[in-house]
C-alpha cells in the first residue's frame, strides 16, 4: 500500500497521526496530511472508512485519542468548534445543518451577525451590536452577494424546511461562507443530489469558492466529480489514507481501485483480477 | 427582517400614550385592571424571550417575586417609597440573580431547565415562607409609595402607578423589538432551531442563552416590583408559588412569541378572564380557564402574537 506522505511544505493545514478509535471501530489510524494553500483537495472513501471522522477532528467536533492538528503553524487539536470557526476553518455537514423555521434569508442574516460580531467581516463593520447605517449597507451588500453566489435568490423568503435538497446544500455551504474562511470543508456536497445537477452545483460552489480565495476539502464518492474538481485526493480506507496524490494516479492506484472505487463505483472490468 | 418599527408596536405604543394621557378618566378598577395587566405582562415578555430561544421556565415567579420582596422591603422596612427607586430595586435584584443562577441555567435545556427553574422558585417560596421578619405567609403591606418627593395619595397614586407601568412598558417593547434585531438577538431563534450551526458560525450558545436568561430575569424584577406598587400587598404564595409560574406559562402560551407587544395584551385578556370569572363564576373559574386554554392550543397555536406578525412569506409548495 502506497503511504500518505505528508507535504508540510506551505502547509496552512496540518495533521499529525491522527488517531480515533470508536470501541473496536478505528476511525481513524494514524493519519498524516498537510494541505497546501487555496488548494483543492478530494477526500474519497467507501462507507465508514473515516472520511466524516477526519471532517469532524479538524474543525473540534471529535478530539483525537492521539496526534496534532495545525492551523497556520497553531495548534487547534483541543479547540472547541466556535474557537476553530472563528480562526478561519468553516464546515458543511453531509446532512445540512439549517435553521429549519427561518427563511432562507434569514438564516443568513442570522450568520451575517455573527460574522459582524465575530470581525470576520472586514475591518469596516461597525462595533459589536452597532445597528449603524454603514453596517446595515453591508450587510445587505453582503446578503444580496451571497444570494447571488449560491443561487438562492428564487429561494430568498421560503423556509429552510421545504427547500429542495439541491438547495439546502447550498444553504448549508451558504452558512459556512459567510464568515469568509481561509479553510472550507465540505462534506459530501453533492449527496442526494442528482447527477445531472451535481456538475452544475460543484461549479456554482468552486466558482464561489475561487472569488474569496479559500483552500477547500471536499468528501465525495462520485469519482467523475472528483476528478474534474480536485487537484489532490486522499483516498481514505479503515481509517487510514492509503492513497494520496493528483487525482488520476490516485484513481488508478491498486489498492484504490479495489477497496474505494470498486464498492461505491462500478469499477472498470478486469479491476478485480488483479486481486 | 425590516428595520423600520414594525406598525403593531407603533399602534401599541400610541394605545400606551393614550393610556397615559387618559388615565385620570379611567375608572379606578380598571387603572387598577391595566397596572396588574402590564406587570404581568413585562413578566412575561421575559418568558417569551426565553421561549424564542426554545426555553420554557416553569419558575420565573422566582424573578416576578424578587422585584416584588425587594421593592416592597425598601418601601416598608427601609422608608424608601419612591417608586422608580422602586423598580430599579426589582430590576437589580433579580437581574443579578438571574445572571447569576445563568451560569448554571444556560447548561440546560428542554425539561431539565424547566424543573430546574422550577425548583429554584420554590427555595425562594421555602425561604419567604420561614421568614418571620417579611410576614411568612401572610407576607406584608406597603405604605403609599411617592414620585420623585410627591406624595402620592389615594387616586393619584394609583394613576401614576399606571403611568409608571405605561411608561415602563413602552420602554421594554421597544428596547426588546431592537435587541432582537441585534446579531445577537436574532440568535434566539436559531439556538431553538439549531445549536450545533450556531457554534459552528462561531457564536457561543450559552453565552447567548445566559444574556436571554437574565434579560428575562431583569424583565421579571420590573414587573414583580410593578406588581407589588399595584397590589400594595406582597405575599409568598401569590408572588412566588409554583402556580404563579404555572398562570405565567399559561399566558405566554396565550401570547405567543412572534411579538413584543403581545405579551401585554395577552396579560390583559387574561386579567380581564380572570375578573369576570371571579364575579361570575367563582367557584368554576379554573374550568373556564382550563377551557379557554384548550380552545386557544386547538385554534391559535401561535397565540395573539401569530395574529399580529404577518410575515412576508410564500406558503410551503
Ligand atoms: N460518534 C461515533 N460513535 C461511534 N462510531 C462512530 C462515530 N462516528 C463515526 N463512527 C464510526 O467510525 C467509522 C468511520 O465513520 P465516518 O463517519 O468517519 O465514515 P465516512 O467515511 O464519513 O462514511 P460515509 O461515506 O458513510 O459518510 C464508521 O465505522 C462509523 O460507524
Ligand atoms: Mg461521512
Amino acid at each position: 500500500m502506497s503511504t500518505a506522505s505528508s507535504r508540510s511544505a506551505a502547509a496552512v493545514l496540518q495533521a499529525r497521526n491522527l488517531r480515533k478509535q470508536f470501541g473496536a471501530v478505528t476511525a481513524a489510524g494514524d493519519i498524516s496530511v498537510g494541505i497546501e494553500r487555496l488548494s483543492v483537495t478530494g477526500l474519497i472513501g467507501s462507507n465508514g472508512a473515516g472520511k466524516t471522522t477526519f471532517v469532524n477532528m479538524i474543525t473540534g467536533y471529535l478530539k483525537p485519542d492521539s496526534g496534532t492538528i495545525e492551523f497556520d503553524g497553531r495548534d487547534i487539536t483541543t479547540l472547541t468548534p466556535r474557537a476553530i470557526t472563528r480562526l478561519g476553518i468553516a464546515r458543511s455537514f453531509q446532512i445540512p445543518q439549517l435553521y429549519d423555521a427561518l427563511s432562507v434569508e434569514e438564516n443568513i442574516l442570522v450568520a451575517l451577525g455573527t460574522a459582524a460580531r465575530n470581525g470576520q467581516l472586514g475591518p469596516a463593520t461597525a462595533p459589536r451590536g452597532q445597528a449603524s447605517r454603514l453596517a446595515r449597507q453591508q450587510e445587505e451588500q453582503a446578503l444580496a452577494q451571497i444570494l447571488s453566489q449560491f443561487q438562492l435568490r428564487d429561494y430568498r423568503v421560503r423556509l429552510a424546511r421545504v427547500l429542495p435538497q439541491g438547495v439546502r446544500k447550498a444553504l448549508d455551504i451558504a452558512l459556512a461562507m459567510v464568515a469568509r474562511p481561509q479553510v472550507l470543508l465540505l462534506d459530501e456536497p453533492t449527496s442526494g443530489v442528482s447527477s445531472e445537477e451535481k456538475f452544475a452545483i460543484m461549479d456554482m460552489i468552486m466558482t464561489a469558492l475561487a472569488q474569496q480565495g479559500v483552500t477547500t476539502l471536499f468528501v465525495e464518492h462520485d469519482m467523475e466529480v472528483v476528478s474534474r474538481y480536485a487537484q489532490r485526493v486522499l483516498a481514505f480506507y479503515d481509517g487510514r489514507v492509503i492513497a494520496d496524490g493528483e487525482p488520476k494516479r490516485v484513481l488508478q492506484d491498486d489498492d484504490v481501485r479495489r477497496y474505494v472505487v470498486g464498492m461505491s463505483h462500478a469499477a472498470p472490468a478486469g479491476a478485480r483480477s488483479h486481486a | 427582517m425590516s428595520k423600520r418599527l414594525d406598525p403593531a408596536l407603533a399602534v401599541f405604543l400610541a394605545l400606551l400614550a393614550a393610556l397615559i394621557a387618559f388615565a385620570a378618566w379611567l375608572p379606578a378598577w380598571a387603572q387598577s385592571l391595566l397596572s396588574i395587566a402590564l406587570a404581568t405582562g413585562m413578566v412575561v415578555l421575559g418568558l417569551t424571550l426565553l421561549m424564542r430561544t426554545g426555553l420554557v421556565s416553569f419558575g420565573q415567579s422566582l424573578y416576578l417575586c424578587l422585584g416584588a420582596y425587594a421593592a416592597g422591603i425598601l418601601n416598608s422596612k427601609y422608608g424608601v417609597t419612591d417608586m422608580i427607586i422602586a423598580v430599579g430595586a426589582g430590576a437589580l435584584v433579580a437581574g443579578v440573580v438571574a445572571f447569576l443562577l445563568g451560569f448554571l441555567m444556560a447548561t440546560y435545556r428542554h425539561i431539565f431547565f424547566a424543573t430546574l427553574s422550577l425548583a429554584f422558585s420554590m427555595i425562594l417560596y421555602g425561604l419567604l415562607v420561614k421568614s418571620a421578619d417579611l410576614g411568612s405567609t401572610d407576607g406584608f403591606n406597603l405604605t403609599a409609595p411617592t414620585i420623585m418627593g410627591i406624595k402620592l395619595e389615594g387616586a393619584l397614586s394609583q394613576r401614576y402607578k399606571l403611568i409608571l407601568g405605561a411608561v415602563l412598558a413602552a420602554i421594554a417593547t421597544i428596547g426588546l423589538w431592537r435587541y432582537l434585531r441585534t446579531p445577537l438577538g436574532r440568535l434566539a431563534p436559531a439556538i431553538r432551531d439549531n445549536e450545533l450551526r450556531v457554534e459552528y458560525m462561531g457564536a457561543s450558545v450559552r453565552h447567548a442563552v445566559h444574556v436571554k436568561y437574565t434579560i428575562a430575569g431583569l424583565l421579571g424584577g420590573i414587573g414583580g416590583a410593578l406588581a407589588a406598587l399595584a397590589v400594595g400587598h406582597i405575599d409568598p404564595d401569590s408572588m412566588a408559588y409554583w402556580t404563579v409560574s404555572g398562570e405565567l406559562v399559561f399566558i405566554a402560551v396565550l401570547s405567543g412569541s412572534a411579538s413584543v407587544i403581545a405579551p401585554f395584551l395577552a396579560a390583559a385578556v387574561f386579567e380581564t378572564l380572570r375578573m369576570l370569572a371571579h364575579d361570575y363564576s367563582p367557584n368554576t373559574w379554573q374550568l373556564s380557564l382550563g377551557a379557554a386554554m384548550l380552545l386557544l392550543i386547538l385554534f391559535l397555536p401561535g397565540g395573539l402574537a401569530s395574529v399580529l406578525v404577518r410575515r412576508s412569506r410564500e406558503p410551503a409548495p
